[in-house]
């Protein structure tokens, strides 16, 4: 009895990190990839992009299959942010930037001459780092805001209200006061308001550019549980420093690396390999703590 | 045993420190008075002078002595603001003060309701009015507000959210228009348009300069605020699909309205006492002049004016009443402008 404890005990100290944060990837409900009602997934196609002369990023082709979460980690400056901002086309916007490559929607590429950037977007929602209510809406006004801008008719809004900010895990919060300016709410709050105004435009796919990096652990586990609850009905894709993270709420990992030059993606795997068999020696180093 | 907390502030001046200080006020005033007496210097404005150079010197050397060479520094700078500060309000307290004393004699409820149509600066006061310089100004202000507003705005925009082609010719331009001055606008009007197309004065005339006036400080007051916006919000509202103008006037235009009511508060200012350009171009009348595109109109900086060159005690006193009524219609504005552009959106 006391050596086989001593035993375990042993093993599970020799590989502490990985296989713990394997044990977390392996805790949550399996996801079987495409199940998601809307859609038939993302992927990207040898995606390049450029800052000007500076080459950001070099040759992602990444699949994300209908109803998965991926994770994107890598240390900070290796063109995750970049990534995830060439697949909704916010990348145009920086002065001097450009692209090569396909980003496919539903087998259709989102660069394809002709293509209404606009509906592109409706498509692929987007969560940003620093939460961003508008400051000139109430709460109700914000999640809606959306159907506004785009010039959307929806038969009842007071439904959808409801249903975007349960899905959020904000409702419980905010039913009282729904006329309250966004800026009244906490950080967290706040996050999830954005995420419930991006919810509202019924999105297929969900990029969050490190949605919890500016929240208390306490809104990032609540962001983390509705991320699972939308990833039913949406693919989505996660920028995230936090390896733990990762490891709770993602079905797919995909690791970037920037080694001088633009950045990579190293290795792609289902996140429980990739945090206890990871193929690639600079992975292994990143996910167990030993550099970035 | 406990001890029971009483709320105290450690950090505050004790009783000797404002004693000192006290002195030094009373030492500071009390010098002004010897230097005024035992010098050349007289005045008012050598009192100011020598209490503000005195008080200086004495919290300086005073907290150099008592906390050394850093404390001097702070002590004089502090003192330099201080003194910054009163010499800024005190001109315009006292210009207030000397509309109030001066203007309040002319106040009656008749001057609001005639004009001087039937009247001369130097009749007695209970004739005539300046009906028609107010409702003068008022078609004029508005009439530029409605031509200045959405060029001023939509340039501010150009500049902030366009970021076209011509963004530095076109700010460069803004710049060096903001210092143009009233009477060249004036003039431009007048050989631009009045002599060539209208060839007579109107109230329009006098709006379109003030209009040109008024144009690169809302758009440069715009412009900054519109550069406070964050970046965020922009992108939050395309990601949404939104297209680039939905997202300014959804998202941009809203967030900067406080800002943007301050601009249009800075043209009124610019243009509320305008003269020259007026009397080049509006043709001062004495009636009340409900149409803006013919005939002259007047305006109060006109007849203040009007009124001054008259010379006779009654005129003098027409003149400060104008003053007075200008000052506080301006201050109306104002407030009225500040009340709607901070009040909170309700549902």
């Amino acid at each position: 009895m006391t050596t086989s404890h001593e035993s375990e005990n042993q093993e599970m100290q020799t590989s502490v990190k990985p296989s713990s944060l394997a044990d977390v990837a392996n805790a949550k409900a399996p996801k079987v990839p495409g199940t998601a009602a809307l859609g038939t997934g993302l992927e990207t196609r040898g995606v390049h992009a450029w800052f000007g002369k500076h080459h950001a990023l070099s040759n992602i082709s990444l699949d994300f299959a209908a109803g998965t979460v991926t994770a994107l980690i890598g240390p900070s400056g290796c063109g995750k942010s970049t990534f995830i901002r060439t697949i909704n086309r916010m990348h145009e916007f920086i002065p001097g930037a450009a692209m090569a490559g396909e980003v496919l929607l539903d087998g259709k590429d989102v660069y394809a001459p002709g293509t209404d950037v606009t509906k592109i977007r409706l498509q692929i929602g987007m969560v940003f780092q620093k939460p961003n209510p508008f400051p000139s809406m109430t709460i109700g006004e914000n999640v809606l805001s959306g159907l506004k801008l785009a010039q959307l008719k929806v038969e009842n809004k007071d439904d959808l209200l409801e249903e975007c900010l349960e899905r959020a895990g904000l409702w419980n919060e905010v039913k009282d006061r729904l006329g309250a300016h966004g800026g009244s709410l906490s950080g967290g709050q706040q996050q999830r308001l954005c995420i419930a105004r991006s919810l509202a435009v019924r999105p297929q796919v969900l990029l969050m550019d490190e949605p919890c990096s500016a929240l208390d652990p306490g809104s990032t586990l609540r962001i983390e549980d509705t991320i699972r609850h939308l990833s039913d009905t949406m693919t989505i894709i996660i920028v995230t420093h936090n390896m733990q993270q990762a490891a709770r709420v993602s079905d797919y990992t995909a690791f970037f690396l920037s080694d001088g030059g633009p950045g990579q993606m190293i290795e792609v795997a289902p996140t429980s390999e990739i945090f206890s068999r990871p193929q690639d020696s600079r992975t292994e180093s990143y996910v167990t703590g030993r550099f970035g | 045993m406990t001890m029971t907390a009483t709320p105290s502030k450690p950090w505050a001046a004790s009783a000797k420190d404002r004693a000192i200080d006290g002195a030094i006020f009373v030492g500071s005033l009390l010098s002004s008075y010897l230097l005024v007496f035992l010098t050349a210097l007289k005045g008012k404005l050598a009192y100011f002078v020598c209490f503000f150079i005195a008080y200086a010197i004495f919290t300086t050397v005073f907290k150099g002595i008592q906390r050394g060479n850093a404390a001097a520094k702070d002590a004089l700078v502090n003192s330099l603001v201080a003194i910054g500060a009163i010499v800024t309000v005190i001109p315009a307290a006292s210009i207030l003060l000397t509309v109030l004393q001066k203007g309040l004699p002319g106040i009656s409820f008749s001057l609001f309701t005639n004009d001087m149509s039937l009247a001369t600066p130097t009749d007695p006061l209970s004739n005539g009015g300046l009906l028609h310089a107010i409702t003068g100004t008022l078609t004029l202000m508005v009439l530029a507000l409605i031509m200045s507003v959405p060029i001023g705005i939509l340039t501010a925009l150009y500049l902030t959210e366009i970021k076209g082609r011509f963004t530095g010719p076109i700010r460069f331009l803004v710049q060096a228009m903001s210092g143009v001055p009233s009477i060249v606008a004036g003039l431009f009007i007048l050989s631009a348009i009045l002599y060539p197309i209208t060839k007579g004065y109107s109230g329009f005339m006098g709006a379109l300069a003030l209009t040109i006036l008024m144009i690169p400080t809302i758009a440069r007051t715009s412009e900054e605020v519109l550069n406070l916006i964050p970046n965020d919000l922009r992108e939050a509202g395309t990601a949404l699909g939104g297209t680039q103008w939905r997202t300014v006037a959804m998202i941009v235009l809203p967030a900067a309205r406080s800002g943007l009511v301050t601009a249009v508060i800075l043209g009124v200012a610019r243009i509320a006492g305008e003269t020259a350009p007026i009397l080049l171009l509006t043709g001062g009348g004495d009636k009340v002049n409900p149409n803006a595109f013919t005939g002259p109109m007047g305006s109060l900086p006109y007849y203040i004016w009007k009124s001054f060159n008259a010379g006779s005690p009654e005129a003098i006193t027409r003149a400060w009443a104008g003053l007075l009524v200008l000052v506080g219609l301006v201050l109306i504005l104002f407030t009225t402008a500040r009340f709607l552009g901070s009040r909170k959106v309700s549902k």
